[in-house]
This record gives C-alpha cells, sequence and structure tokens, in this order.
C-alpha cells in the first residue's frame, strides 16, 4: 500500500498502482453439488473464469446462484465436487482436496465478522504473528501504522468494534485483510447493509486502496450499479445451479468517482447489462425461486 | 486492560469520573418515585396489620420485624452464622456447577459423539426438578451438607450446561473460518474464538443459576437441614413467631440480591467490550 492511499475523502485517488506479480486466479469448470439428506442442489454447473493478476472482478447474481459458493471455495472454507481452481498456477482446489484457508485470501463478510471481544488493534494484528516472523511489539506497531496510513484509524486501535459505525467496522476488516498482504481480496456484499452515503464513501475508499494497492479483487453483490462502478469485470451469474451468464468487460477509465454514473458511456453500459440481468431475473420468478435479492 | 469499572462509559468521549458521578448520584437521576413507593408499601403493611384486615391477623407488621431484628438478631452469632452457611452453600453448588457445567456444554456443543452419547440422559434428566432430587440425594452422600450442595449444583448445573450448549452453537461460523484463514491453530481457535464467543451464554448462565441456586437452597435448608436461612426462616414458623419468618425472608432476598450484584461484577470485568459504548 503506497503512502497516500486512503488519507480522507477529499484526497485525490493515487495513480493506479502496476501490475502485481502474483493474485493470478484460475477457476476451471467447477461444479459444487450440496448434497443434504440425499436431496441435490446444484450450486455451480461447470462454472469457470479466469482473472488475471490485478484484476478488480464483480460477481453478481441473484440469491442462491452460488456466487457464495465460488468465494468460499476460493478462500479455502469448502470443498468443490468437480473442476480445479488455481492461484498463480498453483492448485488451490480440486476434487478431494482438503480445503485450505489462508492468509493470501483473506474474506471480507457482508454481516462484518470482526471478533467482538478484541480491540481494533487486536483484531487488525490478529494475524500476523501466526508466521513467526513478528513479535508482539513489531505487529502491533504495523497493525498501528496501518489503521493511521488508512484515514487516520489510529485513534480507534483501542476501541472495541461495537463502539465503531458499521462502515468504520468494513473499513477495520478490510484493513485486517490487507495487512497479510493478501494475494486477492474475496468482498462477500461487504456493504450490503449500508444506506446510499455511506455505500458511496465506502466506494470511494474501496476504491483508492484499489489505486494504491492493484490487489486483486473478487467483489460479490447483488447489486448492478455497484458492481459496474467498481469494476473492470461484470460476471453476471444465472439462477441455481450456477453458471456464468454474461461477462461485461468495464471500460471505463481510472480513478473513478461518482460523477462517472452519470455518464453516457456509463448508462449505455448499465442498459445492456440491466436488460440481460431482466431476462435472468424473469426466468428465475416464473421458475418461483426468489428474486433477484 | 482498562479498569472495570468505569468500563459503562466512553472514555474517549468524556472523562469516567465526571460521567460517572452525573448519572450515580446527582438528584435529577435519583428514583424519588421509586423511595415513595417503598415508603407506601411499608405504610400499607402497617396499616393493614393495624386494622386486622383479613388474612392479617397472624402477621406481624414492620414496626414488630424491626424491633424483633434488633433485638434478637442483629448481634446474634448464630443469625450470621446462617448467612454464612447458606452463602457457603450457594457458592460451592454454583462453582461446581460452571466448573463441571461449562466444560460440558463446550462438549456437547463441539464433539459430535458425546453429544450423540450424553445428550438423551441429559435431556432426560433435565426437567426432574432439582428439589424432587433430595430424598435420592440424602440417601446417597454420606453427609447432609454434601446432598445439599449436590441438590444446589444440579439446580444450577443444567441452566447452565445448556446456556452454554446454545452459545457454541451460536458462534458465527465465519469467526471460525477468519481465524482459520488468518492462521489460528486449533487450539487457540478454541481459547481465542470460542471461549470468547461463548462467555455472553456463560454469563447468562451465571445470573439464571445463581437466582436458582437461592432458590434450592432455601427450600433444601428447609426440608434437610439445621442451618441456615431457610432453616431459620421455617424454624420462625414452626415455633409460632411470625416475625422471625419475615426477618428470614427479608435475610434470603438480601443475600439474593448481594449475590447477584457480585454475580454482575464478574460479568463486567469478563466481557469489557460488552460494557464498552
Amino acid at each position: 500500500m503506497t503512502k497516500a492511499s486512503t488519507a480522507s475523502d477529499r484526497t485525490p485517488s493515487p495513480t493506479l498502482a502496476d501490475r502485481p506479480a502474483t493474485g493470478k486466479v484460475s477457476v476451471r469448470n467447477v461444479t459444487k453439488v450440496y448434497d443434504p439428506e440425499g436431496a441435490h442442489v446444484v450450486a455451480l454447473d461447470g462454472f469457470s473464469m479466469e482473472m488475471e493478476a490485478g484484476d478488480f472482478v464483480a460477481i453478481v447474481g441473484p440469491s442462491g446462484c452460488g456466487k457464495s459458493t465460488l468465494m468460499n471455495i476460493l478462500a479455502g472454507f469448502d470443498t468443490l465436487s468437480t473442476g480445479e481452481v488455481y492461484l498463480d498456477d498453483q492448485l488451490l482446489a480440486g476434487p478431494g482436496t482438503k480445503p485450505l484457508p489462508g492468509s493470501d485470501r483473506v474474506v471480507v463478510f457482508q454481516q462484518g465478522a470482526l471478533f467482538p471481544w478484541m480491540t481494533v488493534l487486536q483484531n487488525v494484528t490478529y494475524g500476523l504473528m501466526k508466521k513467526g516472523e513478528l513479535t508482539r511489539e513489531e505487529a502491533d506497531a504495523k497493525g498501528l501504522e496501518f489503521l493511521e496510513r488508512s484515514g487516520n484509524l489510529a485513534k480507534i486501535a483501542s476501541s472495541y468494534p461495537t463502539q465503531l459505525s458499521s462502515g468504520m467496522q468494513r473499513r477495520v476488516e478490510i484493513i485486517r485483510a490487507l495487512i497479510n498482504d493478501p494475494k486477492i481480496l474475496l468482498l462477500d456484499e461487504p456493504f450490503r447493509a449500508m444506506d446510499t452515503v455511506n455505500k458511496n464513501r465506502m466506494h470511494q475508499h474501496l476504491l483508492r486502496i484499489y489505486q494504491a494497492t492493484r490487489k486483486t479483487i473478487m467483489f460479490i453483490t447483488h447489486d448492478l450499479e455497484e458492481a459496474l462502478f467498481l469494476a473492470d469485470r461484470v460476471i453476471v451469474m444465472t439462477t441455481r445451479p450456477g453458471t456464468m451468464k454474461l461477462d461485461i468487460a468495464v471500460d471505463l477509465p481510472r480513478p473513478r468517482h461518482h460523477a462517472l454514473m452519470a455518464s453516457d458511456a456509463y448508462l449505455a453500459m448499465k442498459q445492456q447489462a440491466v436488460l440481460a440481468v431482466r431476462e435472468e431475473a424473469k426466468r428465475a420468478f416464473d421458475r418461483g425461486e426468489r428474486e433477484m435479492a | 486492560m482498562s479498569d472495570p469499572m468505569s468500563t459503562t462509559v466512553n472514555d474517549t468521549a468524556n472523562p469516567p469520573v465526571k460521567r460517572l458521578r452525573k448519572s450515580r448520584w446527582t438528584i435529577s437521576s435519583w428514583n424519588w418515585r421509586g423511595f415513595v413507593s417503598i415508603v407506601i408499601f411499608f405504610l400499607a403493611w402497617q396499616g393493614a396489620v393495624s386494622f386486622g384486615l383479613p388474612g392479617f391477623t397472624k402477621i406481624p407488621g414492620p414496626s414488630e420485624v424491626v424491633q424483633t431484628f434488633v433485638r434478637d438478631y442483629l448481634f446474634s452469632p448464630h443469625y450470621w452464622h446462617s448467612w454464612l452457611v447458606s452463602f457457603e452453600r450457594v457458592f460451592w453448588g454454583f462453582a461446581l456447577a460452571q466448573i463441571i457445567g461449562i466444560p460440558f456444554g463446550l462438549f456437547l456443543g463441539t464433539s459430535r459423539v458425546f453429544n450423540n452419547l450424553v445428550f438423551p440422559v441429559f435431556e432426560m434428566m433435565r426437567p426432574i426438578p432439582p428439589l424432587a432430587w433430595v430424598p435420592l440425594s440424602i440417601l446417597f452422600w454420606p453427609t447432609n451438607e454434601s446432598s445439599i450442595i449436590f441438590i444446589t449444583f444440579i439446580g444450577a448445573f443444567f441452566i447452565i450446561t445448556i446456556n452454554i450448549y446454545d452459545g457454541v452453537r451460536s458462534i458465527k461460523q465465519e469467526h471460525i473460518w477468519l481465524a482459520r484463514s488468518l492462521g489460528a491453530s486449533r487450539s487457540r481457535i478454541f481459547l481465542r474464538i470460542m471461549l470468547p464467543a461463548v462467555l455472553p451464554a456463560i454469563a447468562v448462565g451465571m445470573t439464571l443459576g445463581i437466582a436458582v441456586t437461592w432458590n434450592v437452597v432455601i427450600a433444601a435448608e428447609m426440608i434437610a437441614s439445621d442451618s441456615g436461612l431457610g432453616r431459620l426462616t421455617w424454624e420462625g414458623y414452626v415455633s409460632s413467631t411470625p416475625p422471625v419468618v419475615i426477618v428470614g425472608m427479608i435475610s434470603i432476598g438480601l443475600a439474593g440480591f448481594l449475590s447477584t450484584i457480585v454475580v454482575d461484577m464478574i460479568e463486567r470485568r469478563m466481557m469489557p467490550w460488552k460494557y464498552k459504548r
């Protein structure tokens, strides 16, 4: 992370960092079948996608389309039935491999998953000493430095998460992921429960982080506008069983600001995407499944 | 760790001392209505006894109770010994229920094998009221004291265990996942994630447990003991000295209240994050 990454809302975004060497993801023909008491539920059906290192990809789809399943497989929380997932050309998950979570793929969850019994600093530094490289003091110093760099947050280091607003909690969570220098950031509808104003601020915050670090980001959302605004690619998934319906290249310049949402380029792109998603939503509706959440 | 007494206030916004004083001791926050209602309660009680309202003919008024208390009990070692004995029983029953109930609940929630083996028996015995254990307990345990502590233990044990079992099952899956992502070993996940996550459930178990413990110990003392506050109250009835019954009742109420305060203090110390806002 470079210095000016997230100082405040008015700070201009830094120029886009170079593509990193790591963070290339390859999802090949992945199928996931849940088998609760014998009833087959196919969550993912032959899903494939490639992400170059430094890509910002958003995945959009109705509830139950398997987008969280995909993220759980990537994060190492869940197994897959068939297919393979590679991270930087190394096999991450295949049929029969044990799910292996790692600090190179930390997830930011939609409900927020800071540990409420730890202070902000303890949360942020939780993963740092596991590798045996840092002492408690070094980890704390690094944690404070990251908090300070991310919008002068060092002042809340000894607060507990319940004392913070949801936006602040999410920022801390993102710092907790970034401090481990992950190859890929996995964001599972992180701003879902927020009102529009806070959501917009978090968008700017995330975009600045992306500008500065150029981490590979997989951003799961049900909100198409959010996806188009943030990502370089938007993948629209079908309802269960989840397959890829559309792969939209978002050819909008960076750095991005909310004014972009009024531009012709953005609106044209949105129109095309909305039509495609509506078609899929209608199919889901006709089949009696839950609508686009 | 910060001073536990200051955890109710947000120390970044307001200095703790100032806020404490304001919320606790100024006239504006003093509940004068509560004071009035307590005064009215005692006046009504005294009035009902003085006028001999139906049912009140055999019941002493507050003045008589206070007289009896000051004359016969306030300076009586026997009376204070009753306090001590009851508190000891509550302490041991409660402490044993925690020491055995907490790991028991944790195992029930984490080990499927243990759960499958033990939970049916647990559920079979749980509905039996603690006092129904009295006869069997007296037959089984060698001393009266141990049987009373056992009954007290039974009262708190099931409540504590079932609360912790519930607490384990409601641990957020995301927390476990994240801890694993961040490289935590199984033992560290247990110590740093699961244990703190069930602390609120342990606290609920403690609050409910201490109340049940007092209920049970008093009844057990009335049935099966020759000492303690429960016995004191019962003897007041048997010896036809009603003021003693009321002295006993008030003492029991006070003892329960004091225990609740202690439990509350322990809970605050246990979970500083819950009380810091």
